[in-house]
């Protein structure tokens, strides 16, 4: 991390410096082309789009597209825009993420600092459930939501979030509990602390950025997913994502590509936001989840 | 009297106290335990009924399997995944590896650059595959707007065609996960030792020497996080295709994870899709299972 700090022992001349940066460049125009085509385009009349130059700065910049794709563009059969789906998609990620985050907390701690018997089995059955390919699930989850009365319903979903994020919250706090010094905690014990009395006094205040790590992991998963929503949103619980794809997707009437360009932009607006705000944390939860298992 | 009590109490609570930590692991145990494993086995038993619209319970044997192996959709889908998985993980390492050596070089700007390259990945793929949709549709996209500047033979139209379709599913993939497999290896070149490098210097070592027998040798834990990963991505992807190709044109990007929703949930084969999923899922755990095992080895 000591970027500045550290003396690289690779030393290159004039030539092959402007080569890297020539090829640096190149890729941050890469990555960037797409979002910035979407950001200019979702300015522009349809007119302009189907006319002119995808590349082209909008002539006569307009908000219009992004007021359609919000409030009264057509998805599905109602004409409601993206704000109905947006509100599904934050009344499904804010308790999902919660929830996971807690239990992910307290199965940490347990598996830290409250070993047992079979514990490293257990952690090891929660890691693969976080790469298992949701499809092995979808069937008998379809099942259940519909016994439980749930298919369809925002509930449903969280519930549905909350169980396949354990694994990753629990890897979380439990690789960063795992080098929290159990020497304290056993003093602690001592002293007559309990379970819960330690983990609020002792554990949860150096949690804060590995909570941070694991709140913003969650709620970029689970704001992007697709397929749960699409299997088991219904109608009155699709998440943002999958009313992005409807629209984006419709067949009848004419394309109205600015518009989808602004419900793209709408829909990834709040990740966006998080990875601006703390991407640091974002890069090392994304680590976190592969490196080190 | 009193004492006794007093033992009577403490006996309690520290018994409590043993049984507490179980008692607040058991629900997420529960959970993974019914959801994750007893879901995986339900749906390894419907692989092996006759089931359609909904589950049934006549078993069958292996008779899914063999509709599914004889199935030309879904040779069609393993085909798409191999091409799709391999070409995926190697440019996505390539990238990953030549823009992370290259950041690493004492580079003006990399608080910068790194969260362009990183971005991405925040995104859905819907998103993604919104934009590269259209940024690869030859009406209106890239060809559209290189006619307009005066290429008029420039042809760019793998999005509808058969044969390339499934390269386009590669580019936007490799676009949006690329950044993290830089950061991955970034992170691996950071933690190696500069005295080793400045020593082989002196021995005369050339910068290529440097980093194709010690540095690139020396990354091997990131090559393999990242080829986890990544396959396991492959073999998962699904919303990247609906989003892009829809799976088109005709099958050209149908993969396993899209042939295992449309023969459970629209053709009503539920016993065919149940088995795909199976075989998705043995993919999965074949890279999985031996990396997690040593990881958890490691560790104690």
């Amino acid at each position: 991390m000591s970027a500045a700090t550290q003396d690289t022992a690779v030393r290159t001349g004039r030539i092959t410096r402007t080569f890297i940066y020539v090829v640096l460049i190149f890729f941050a125009l890469f990555y960037l082309l797409p979002f910035f085509i979407m950001m200019i385009n979702s300015l522009k009349p349809l007119s302009e789009i189907t006319a002119g130059n995808m590349m082209a700065l909008p002539k006569e910049p307009t908000l219009a597209p992004w007021g359609a794709a919000w409030s009264t563009a057509q998805i599905g059969v109602e004409a409601t825009g993206l704000k109905p789906y947006f509100l599904n998609s934050i009344l499904m990620v804010v308790p999902a993420v919660a929830i996971s985050t807690v239990l992910g907390a307290l199965n940490g701690y347990i598996l830290t600092k409250w070993r047992f018997r079979g514990d490293t089995v257990l952690f090891g059955l929660m890691l693969f459930s976080c790469f298992i390919p949701f499809q092995i699930v979808l069937i008998p989850m379809a099942r259940i939501l519909g016994m439980l009365g749930l298919a369809g319903s925002v509930q449903g979903l969280i519930l549905v979030h909350v169980v396949y994020g354990i694994g990753f919250a629990t890897l979380y706090f439990r690789n960063y509990y795992a080098a929290f010094p159990t020497e304290l905690v056993k003093s602690a014990m001592i002293d007559g602390a309990g379970f819960f009395r330690i983990f609020w006094r002792i554990m949860l205040p150096v949690s804060g950025p590995i909570a941070v790590v694991c709140i913003i992991w969650q709620f970029t998963n689970i704001w992007n997913d697709f397929l749960f929503g699409v299997s088991f949103g219904g109608l009155n619980a699709q998440p943002v994502t999958v009313a992005l794809n409807n629209l984006v997707q419709s067949s009848t009437g004419v394309k109205e590509y600015n518009v989808h360009f602004a419900a793209a932009i709408l829909a990834a607006l709040p990740t966006l936001l998080v990875y601006i705000v703390a991407g640091r944390y974002f890069v090392r939860g994304l680590m976190a989840g592969s490196v080190k298992g | 009297m009193a004492t006794a009590r007093q033992t009577a109490d403490i006996d309690l609570r520290t018994r409590l106290q043993d049984w507490l930590p179980k008692l607040v692991l058991s629900p997420s145990v529960a959970a993974i335990l019914v959801f994750v494993y007893g879901f995986i086995a339900y749906t390894i038993y419907l692989s092996f009924t006759g089931s359609k619209m909904l589950p049934s319970y006549d078993l069958v044997g292996f008779d899914n399997y063999a509709t599914l192996f004889g199935l030309s959709a879904w040779s069609t889908a393993l085909i798409n995944l191999s091409i799709f998985a391999s070409l995926y993980i190697i440019i996505c390492m390539a990238i990953g590896l030549l823009l992370a050596i290259f950041l690493d070089q004492k580079i003006r700007g990399e608080g910068l650059l790194r969260p362009i390259y990183l971005y991405p990945m925040a995104l859905s793929f819907i998103v993604t595959g919104t934009a590269w949709k259209w940024f690869l549709d030859p009406g209106i996209g890239l060809e559209h707007t290189m006619h307009l500047w005066g290429w008029e033979s420039f042809k760019f139209g793998w999005i509808k065609d058969r044969n390339m379709a499934i390269y386009t599913l590669v580019i936007a993939a490799v676009w949006q996960s690329s950044g993290f497999v830089m950061a991955m290896f970034l992170a691996g070149l950071r933690g190696i030792d500069n005295e080793m490098l400045k020593a082989a210097q002196i021995d005369g070592a050339s910068n290529w020497q440097l980093y194709r027998r010690i540095v690139i040798p020396l990354l091997r834990p990131a090559f393999m996080s990242a080829f986890v990963i990544l396959a396991h991505l492959a073999i998962k992807s699904y919303d990247l295709v609906i989003a892009l190709t829809g799976g088109g044109p005709g099958r050209a990007t149908e993969l396993p994870a899209t042939f295992m929703y449309s023969y459970t949930f629209t053709r009503n084969q539920m016993g065919v899709g149940a088995s795909s999923a199976v075989i998705m899922l043995m993919g999965v755990a074949a890279i999985m299972v031996p990396y997690i095992y040593a990881e958890l080895k490691e560790k104690k």
